[in-house]
């Protein structure tokens, strides 16, 4: 109790010196600090669902273009806040149809629809703007500013560990831990394991959702290939596995530096960047199997070895 | 009727494509994301080829076919069977192999971009009109049906009469029951991916006789080929084949009736009908 007691404190002191910085700096260092905000929530969300399940999920990418586009469409007609929940509320809901479709079968049949699904959702957009006669371009146009975004994300940010943790805590949880040691044994023990993973993929896609409505307003206009690019898919999971998807906070220890780095070699080397995610995942899978995390915790395992051996 | 020969000759350029996944991931059991990026690089190194010497795309075949087996058995030999012999259960090699050949898509789509540029390309060969039953046809695509429904056969032939094509299908079927009999399992996995690469490399070859390609686009013929196998049952060549076709005739009804934009939802609309109707495939056994 006690340790728990500190790590939560840490963590709000964490939080609040994250929240500082609008107030230190107001141009570059906080556009890299939103973008970080909005890759910390989106990793933590996903690896939420994919880290105790071992499914790999691709559709980060179509669930945070629907939030986007659910504020983009209706700016003009409602405030921004209602537009937030339904956001979430219709990523929800077709986050529970993706997941009632795929997640009842094995999990390889679930990674490879959900690969093509900001792609579908990106096609299916722009046939219905094209057949509705109205131009696939849309503007939003608010007065938020950057600092009240990045305020924002951070608050999500927070909801998103302590969902983490009360679940980590809670017999779903412990289910899913379950399933993703083995889904023949987790079924054997009386676990609904459809029921558990269709849950916890809701989950993890309402915040991403959610993170895509909140940074519409820094994007200003929007359009399909804006809001369902399918690289924010490859490189939330790609930096989810660096840092170590079997902690909760493992996911920020990679957003941090891959962030920063990410800015570096797309101001750097903008051509080569698909050849470069392309090495980072390879370098990752077969060097960093278990993420920053797992390079620590085996130090901390060695340290503490020597020092009784 | 227009539609339904299209339709066809499209599905039999799918085929091809699809068994080489099929060969992947039903014998040596890695679920290939990279599929479509090799398709796509034959489908330039045709183009290259094409436009360099104006010699028939189907002579590139030479070249690329061999280029294909090499680079594949080089990524299963030194990507994958690490992966193979790390992994505790199939569980973790399936996401140690989906996240590795994800990478290796990626720089495939590296290299592509580096080498062509981000244009579109496509050449002109054989494009005089054919006329069938009243209607007209490219001869192009009636040309690339016919060499894959060729490769196929002889694809199907090879798996079913020869004593290596049994060894393959033995180990398809139970890889440690193989070994007992004293098949050797990596080498015949090797053989399978390798065989599977240049087989969607010949594919590739065949659908940019009448398709415009993009570097980007090798994710979109995964898919496809995915759907195929999976509609198809991921053991069993027949199911794969009706599969292309249906998927063929699906787009094309799509494709011509609707929106050409929306021939990937046509394929998500079957996937999702064979995942909610018939999950082991129209030719496949259910599992325990």
């Amino acid at each position: 109790m006690n340790s728990e007691v500190r790590t939560f404190g840490i963590a709000v002191i964490l939080f609040l010196a994250a929240a500082t910085l609008p107030l230190i700096s107001s141009g570059y260092l906080l556009s890299i600090g939103v973008s970080i905000a909005v890759y910390t929530v989106l990793a933590t969300s996903w690896t939420l669902f994919s880290g105790p399940t071992n499914y790999i999920s691709l559709a980060v990418a179509a669930f945070f273009g629907i939030g986007m586009y659910v504020v983009a469409g209706g700016i003009d007609l409602l405030p921004f806040p209602v537009l937030v929940l339904i956001g979430a509320v219709v990523g929800a809901l077709f986050s529970a149809i993706v997941g009632l479709a795929t997640l009842r079968i094995s999990g390889v049949y679930f990674v490879i629809f959900t690969l093509g699904l900001a792609e579908l959702i990106r096609q299916v957009v722009s046939w219905g703007q094209a057949t509705m006669g109205t131009s696939s371009g849309l503007y939003v146009l608010t007065d938020f500013t950057d600092p009240q975004i990045y305020w924002a994300l951070l608050v999500l940010a927070a909801v998103v560990f302590l969902i983490g943790w009360w679940i980590g805590r809670s017999r779903l949880g412990f289910a899913l831990r379950i399933i993703g040691n083995d889904e023949v044994v987790a079924v054997h023990s009386g676990i609904n394991t459809a029921r558990a993973k269709v849950i916890l993929f809701v989950i993890s896609c309402t915040f991403a959702s959610i993170t895509g409505a909140l940074v519409a307003p820094r994007y200003s206009y929007v359009e399909p290939t804006i809001a369902f690019n399918p690289f924010i898919s490859f490189q939330v999971v790609i930096m989810a596995l660096l840092g170590g998807v079997h902690r909760l906070w493992g996911p920020l220890l990679g957003v941090i530096p891959f962030t920063i780095l990410w800015e570096l070699i797309s101001a750097n080397f903008p051509t080569q960047t698909t050849l470069l995610l392309g090495a980072a995942f390879l370098l990752i899978v077969y060097f960093i199997p278990h993420g920053i995390v797992g390079l620590i915790e085996s130090g901390i395992q060695k340290w503490k070895g020597d020092q009784h051996g | 009727m227009e539609i339904i020969i299209i339709g066809l000759l499209l599905g039999g350029t799918y085929a091809l494509m699809a068994m080489g996944l099929q060969l992947q991931y039903g014998v040596a059991r890695i679920m290939n994301l990279a599929n479509g990026e090799v398709l796509v690089a034959a489908a330039f190194g045709t183009f290259w080829f094409f436009s360099a010497t104006q010699v028939s795309p189907f002579v590139a075949l030479i070249g690329i076919v061999p280029l294909a087996f090499v680079v594949n058995w080089a990524i299963y030999r030194f990507l994958m069977l690490p992966l193979v012999k790390r992994a505790k259960n199939q569980g973790q090699l399936e996401v140690d192999s989906i996240l590795a050949t994800f990478g290796i898509s990626f720089i495939f789509i590296g290299i592509l971009l580096a080498v062509f540029g981000g244009d579109y390309l496509s050449y002109s060969y054989m494009a005089s009109p054919v006329h069938l039953l009243g209607e007209t046809y490219g001869l192009n695509r009636i040309a690339a049906f016919l060499g894959s429904a060729v490769l196929c056969v002889g694809l199907y032939v090879w798996l079913n009469r020869t004593r290596a094509g049994l060894t393959l299908r033995a180990v398809a079927v139970n890889p440690s029951a193989a070994s007992l009999v004293s098949i050797n399992v990596v080498n015949a996995s090797a053989l399978a991916f390798a065989l599977g690469g240049a087989v969607t490399a010949a594919g590739g070859m065949m659908l940019s006789m009448f398709l415009t390609f993009d570097a980007s686009l090798g994710v979109i013929f995964t898919l496809k080929a995915l759907v195929i196998v999976i509609m198809g049952g991921v053991s069993d060549i027949r199911g794969a084949i009706l599969a292309a076709f249906i998927l063929g005739l699906t787009e094309t009804v799509v494709a011509i009736l609707v929106d050409p934009g929306l021939t990937l939802a046509a394929a998500y609309v079957l996937f999702l009908i064979i995942l909610l109707v018939r999950p082991q495939g129209l030719f496949g056994r259910r599992t325990s």
